[in-house]
């Protein structure tokens, strides 16, 4: 076969990976978070937390068995590739793939369409735009597969999302008091209890991607650097002291998970970035192997 | 903590000052579902509705529809919406067109609590998120106005067993999201002393 014949092949095969995994995020949520949500039912004492709990119990099995979707907000396609050296197909492709595959499966589902122009609010397409859909890219050297993980992300939780440009004397209390803060402040409106997401170091803008890296991990995954896997618990234990409860209605169970990403930072900063997954947290992932073949992943 | 149903619309008040911050609440009856746009058109563009609001139970949502004939259509995924955003139009859905709950997530801000105990009106939170179980509980679209605001119309819609809901803010001044709230930044308070 020749090169571009392969290449048009597996361009083909990630579009409909990309577009099989959006839908099935939405409809199935994955064993870890339903874990999650169960162990937190059975936490809960409040009375209005157990009321909401054993309701988003139910819905996720309505949701099942009705084919339906878990949400009604079908979100913005959020993707985080990572590309073998060896994977016989350019990123820039891969782009392309991810885009046609989320128009595909937005117009034949159908699935409401959320994406709209900056300014003028003008519907911009089948859930694509200018730089609709958002992919993070790894590179991985010696290797010649993808993996490709679809995160759809509502706007309920996106909105509460915080940067702060700490300084290097806040240290971690800083980050933590942040934390903290931004989750007190976020209240019912994020649909807890999610996972929270934070990045600290790099830059602001790195920090965020790292926040957002960080909701996108199975839940209760501890980072492997000890001192952040440190962080991760004792934020845990402290956002759920605060109170809030699920849906902001009081109770012991604020969030599921608390997930820090970390990156190397200039000496005079200390960026910490917030990012919020509701309960609702869609993720689904799949494997393509060099000549096209897909798995899918439900645990990844 | 009591646990009540409710058939809207509710045209004695009574119905609705027996519920208290806290509550369980499951619905009946009809219900009309609006958002954003729906309320500016009302409010701001002083555009009578052309459906009755007294006695109204109103949810903040914008359905997932197919439409299956001049003005009708069938349900795909109906969920709510975040409610804040809203809050500005509780005095006037009170004082002029006779509302009697509000429904949506994530709550309203304290400024909801003077105009519902004014008007005798309650905010019910509904569980974020939770469209499909919500779905299955409208029967039915019965009636659509504002075509033209798709997917922000008028909407109304015929449930059975909606929720369980929870009574967010009741009609005599007591906010749910008022006093976590408080508590919260109380234990935040603490919790930063010990950091
Ligand atoms: S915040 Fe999440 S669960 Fe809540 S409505 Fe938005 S997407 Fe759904």
């Amino acid at each position: 076969m020749s090169a571009t014949a392969t290449s048009n092949r597996l361009q083909e095969a990630v579009l409909e990976a990309a577009a099989y995994l959006y839908v099935w995020a939405l409809k199935d949520i994955p064993q870890d978070l339903r874990d999650a949500l169960a162990d937190a039912a059975e936490r809960e004492t409040s009375v209005a937390g157990q009321r909401v709990l054993s309701t988003i119990l139910k819905n996720v099995q309505v949701a099942e068995d009705e084919s339906n979707l878990v949400c009604q907000d079908t979100g913005i396609a959020v993707y985080t590739c990572r590309v073998g050296e060896h994977f016989p197909l350019h990123p820039a492709r891969i782009y392309e793939a991810l885009r046609d595959g989320t128009a595909r499966a937005t117009l034949e589902h159908p699935l409401r369409s959320n994406a709209v122009h900056t300014i003028t609010r003008e519907n911009t397409g089948p859930n694509i735009g200018h730089r609709l859909p958002i992919v993070h890219w790894e590179f991985v050297p010696d290797w010649g597969g993808l993996d490709v993980k679809c995160v759809p992300k509502g706007s309920g939780s996106e909105n509460m999302s915080f940067l702060k440009m700490c300084i290097p004397a806040d240290g971690v209390k800083g980050i933590k008091q942040f934390v903290l803060e931004s989750i007190v402040g976020a209240g019912g409106k994020p649909c807890p209890p999610g996972i929270v997401g934070v990045g600290i170091g790099g830059s602001a803008d790195y920090a965020m991607y790292l926040a957002k890296e960080a909701i996108a991990r199975p839940v209760g995954t501890r980072n492997p650097d000890p001192e952040v896997g440190k962080l991760e618990e004792e934020l845990f234990t402290l956002l759920n002291e605060t109170g809030i409860g699920p849906m902001g209605l009081g109770g012991d169970v604020t969030v599921l998970q608390c997930h820090v990403e970390h990156a190397d930072t200039h000496m005079t900063l200390n960026p910490v970035a917030v990012n919020y997954q509701c309960w609702a947290a869609r993720r689904a992932s799949a494997h393509v192997a060099a000549d096209g073949t897909i798995e899918f992943d439900r645990e990844a | 903590m009591a646990t009540h149903e409710v058939t809207f619309p509710v045209m004695d008040e009574r119905a609705i000052l027996e519920l208290r911050a806290g509550d369980e609440v499951v619905v009946q009856g009809h219900i009309i579902g609006l958002r954003d746009r729906t309320q500016i058109r009302i409010f701001d563009q002083g555009v009578e509705p052309p459906m009755d609001l007294r006695g109204a139970f109103l949810l903040h949502t914008a359905p997932n529809v197919r439409k299956v004939g001049e003005g009708r259509y069938e349900k795909l995924c109906i969920g709510t919406t975040t409610s804040a955003r809203m809050v500005r139009f509780t005095e006037p859905l009170g004082a002029r067109y006779g509302v009697r709950a509000i429904c949506g997530k994530g709550g309203f801000p304290d400024e909801a609590i003077e105009p519902m105990r004014r008007h005798g009106m309650v905010y019910f939170a509904i569980v974020g998120g939770a469209a499909a179980l919500e779905t299955t509980q409208i029967e039915e679209i019965e009636e659509v106005a504002w075509e033209e605001l798709m997917p922000e119309c008028l909407w109304k819609f015929r449930v059975r067993d909606f929720g369980p809901l929870t009574v967010g803010i009741d009609a005599h001044g007591t906010s749910l999201y008022h006093d976590v709230n408080e508590e919260a930044k109380k234990r935040l308070e603490g919790i930063l002393a010990r950091l």
